[in-house]
């Protein structure tokens, strides 16, 4: 975080409305993108607003790793009365994360989209991606429990049309879609019930006075079934095992713009509400923490082995990525009901890697599939020799993901080992390993399918990506390995994140 | 029995609640499911209302105590209530859990909406909403 400190973006009247400019301008630049006449300009207007909430979130963690903790009241109504965003230094991690994640995701559908979206409705498509855009960054912004619910039904429902417009390419989109929408909304919905049993037992929905209010309270039934629930809503939406049914079909089926902007921010702002609930909210070492050892951490790891299997045995691509993601979901969960700072601070470093690595992953495939129409395994053979850079690209993704040190994945496993070594539960450590073991297994069947083998005969040639994906795909990628060799900026705010939410007496 | 009619409310939160959930799992048409879904959110808004309600409570409309309003409210209510308390000391329900349920309700809407537009494509793209006859349509399919 110090890395910040001495960094001005902008000018400090513009300094003290950024945080509200991060979620007022996406939202802006939606209404102008659904209106802009042709594809173009809708991709102009796109990466012009992923390029304004970048600067304005950059500006945010300028500020919180000055202060700390920056507050903005809504309207000037202060809290608990008014709705506030409060931004920690978790939160502006999130909110860097999803930003830079956005803006690339932006830049690389220009030419992605091409094939993927029916002429036409580029507009609309911006539209949506950016109203995700405003939905996952307000949700790491505010202070209030309701006010995250309403983000997360904007970017939630952003989410269930984007992955249906992948009918446009693979008609099972669209079964995909309503399946997500009808497990997403169950999902939001618990997360609205449990809010209202601690709304009605503390009679406040400002997330700092709830948990002011909530430690004098005590432990009691509802307020246990409070959290249960919300839990469990967020865990459908983070993909927590058994939770996950809506994601590989999803991931599969969606525009491969979606599947990389989903695989590094849905699920990852999911599990930030969680953390923020169990850590922040409720009392440390209370009930949250023990509800995430209990239940949280054994589903965690069950994923882990269990999906990696399934990958193991996936026939797509995209759905091996899928699974590989519930199991990976699984590692972070894993660091972070470990509830002690090194956990923490490990889960959110493994969650950076992951949104980067995945994200490199499914931008890889988009890029391969743009010449060939690619699904599955079989299909990808020797990709690697006629589409070179992709396929180095989506090489080191998948090097990130299965720990091959030089990458950010090594470096994530390296600190959760570390962490659950230090906490002592070594039965962590082992999953881990098992878990590492498997992802091998599946990142190595996809690199031998793509540079060992020979194209399957009569298989159309591939070519190389244009240029206007291969950039952002290729920063990407690139991130993951300077992230591998120099991790201090992930390092300091993934640190900065868990002595917020824990302190770091622990 | 005291308990159930003191809480009839909540336990028609619970009933409705898990009849939407009942229609939602049960059923393979997509438009009864998004009827079940329907039903599960009503659910919560009724949670939401039932918490906001203050015994004695009424409208939260703030009323001065020498208005014709005031006068009104005090010939209704139970003469020993407005000895007590006065017009002046009315009480209010909580009228925020009826703002979250308003909001809470334009999302349902707009969630109801996306979900009914899916169905209409998956109709066009497969010429049905039964899940088993879509799940058969796409077996059928190859790389399946």
């Amino acid at each position: 975080m110090t890395l910040f400190e001495a960094i001005y973006v902008t000018p400090p009247a513009l300094t003290a409305q950024a945080p509200i400019l991060v979620v007022a301008g996406p939202l802006i630049g939606a209404s102008a993108a659904a209106l802009s006449p042709g594809a173009r300009t809708a991709w102009m207007v796109s990466v012009l607003t992923a390029a304004f909430a970048l600067w304005m979130s950059v500006a945010v963690v300028t500020e919180v790793a000055r202060e700390g903790v920056v507050d903005y009241a809504l309207g000037g109504f202060a809290p608990p009365l008014g709705i506030a965003l409060r931004i920690d230094a978790l939160g502006a991690t999130l909110a860097l994360l999803i930003a830079s994640v956005g803006l690339l995701g932006a830049l690389y559908s220009g030419h992605a989209l091409s094939s993927e979206v029916y002429p036409g409705k580029h507009g609309l498509f911006q539209a949506g991606y950016l109203l995700c855009l405003a939905g996952f960054l307000g949700l790491v912004f505010t202070g209030d429990a309701f006010n995250a619910f309403v983000f997360l039904e904007v970017s939630s429902i952003g989410t269930y049309a984007l992955v249906a417009v992948g009918e446009a390419r693979d008609r099972r989109a669209l079964p995909a879609a309503f399946n997500y929408l009808i497990f997403g909304t169950v999902g939001a919905t618990f997360y609205v019930l449990g809010v209202g049993f601690l709304y009605g037992a503390t009679g406040t929905l400002n997330l700092v006075d709830m948990s002011v209010r909530l430690a004098a309270l005590g432990d009691n039934f509802a307020v246990q079934a409070g959290l249960a629930f919300i839990v469990a809503g967020l865990g459908v939406k983070a993909a927590i095992f058994p939770l996950h049914g809506w994601l590989p079909g999803a991931y599969a089926g969606a525009p491969s713009l979606v599947s990389v902007f989903l695989a590094a921010t849905a699920t990852k702002s999911a599990i930030y509400l969680i953390v923020r609930f169990v850590f922040d909210v409720f009392p440390t070492g209370g009930f949250g923490q023990t509800f995430l050892a209990l239940i949280v951490a054994p589903l965690a790891a069950a994923a882990a082995i269990v999906c990696s299997v399934q990958a193991i045995f996936e026939k797509e691509v995209r759905r091996i990525l899928a699974f590989s993601s519930v199991a990976q979901v699984g590692f972070i969960m894993l660091g972070i009901s470990l509830a002690t700072t090194g956990g923490l601070s490990a889960g959110v470093f493994y969650l950076v890697a992951h949104a980067l690595m995945k994200g490199a992953l499914f931008m890889g495939v988009g890029a391969l599939a743009i010449s060939v129409k690619a699904r599955t395994v079989e299909e990808f053979y020797g990709l690697g020799r006629e589409a070179p850079w992709s396929a180095a690209a989506f090489a080191v993704g998948a090097a990130s993901l299965a720990g091959v040190p030089l990458t950010m994945g090594f470096l994530a496993k390296w600190s959760l080992i570390a962490g659950a070594l230090e906490a002592g539960a070594l039965w962590v450590v082992a999953t881990l390993a098992v878990g590492s073991l498997l992802t091998l297994v599946y990142v190595g069947r996809l690199l031998e399918a793509m540079f060992f083998r020979a194209p399957l005969p009569g298989a159309t040639r591939a070519h190389e990506a244009p240029f206007g994906v291969l950039v952002p795909l290729l920063v990407m990628a690139g991130l993951s390995v300077w992230f591998g060799v120099d991790s201090s900026l992930p390092e300091s705010l993934s640190r900065a994140s868990a002595t917020g939410l824990i302190g770091s007496a622990r | 029995m005291n308990f159930v009619v003191t809480h009839f409310n909540y336990l028609a939160v619970i009933v409705l609640m898990m009849t939407g959930l009942y229609v939602l799992f049960a059923t393979g048409n997509l438009i009864k499911r998004m009827i079940g879904l329907a039903l599960f959110q009503t659910s919560t808004a009724l949670l939401y209302i039932s918490l906001g309600k203050v015994a004695g409570g009424t409208a939260a409309i703030k009323i001065y105590p020498d208005s014709p309003e005031a006068q009104a409210l005090a010939a209704q209510l139970d003469p020993a209530y407005v000895a007590q308390f006065g017009v002046s000391g009315v009480v209010y329900s909580n009228p925020l859990p009826h703002v979250l349920i308003l909001t809470a309700i334009v999302v349902g809407v707009a969630t109801l909406a996306v979900g009914l537009s899916i169905a209409v494509r998956i109709r066009e793209a497969y010429g049905t909403i039964e899940a088993d006859e879509i799940e058969a349509v796409r077996a059928r399919e190859p790389g399946e």
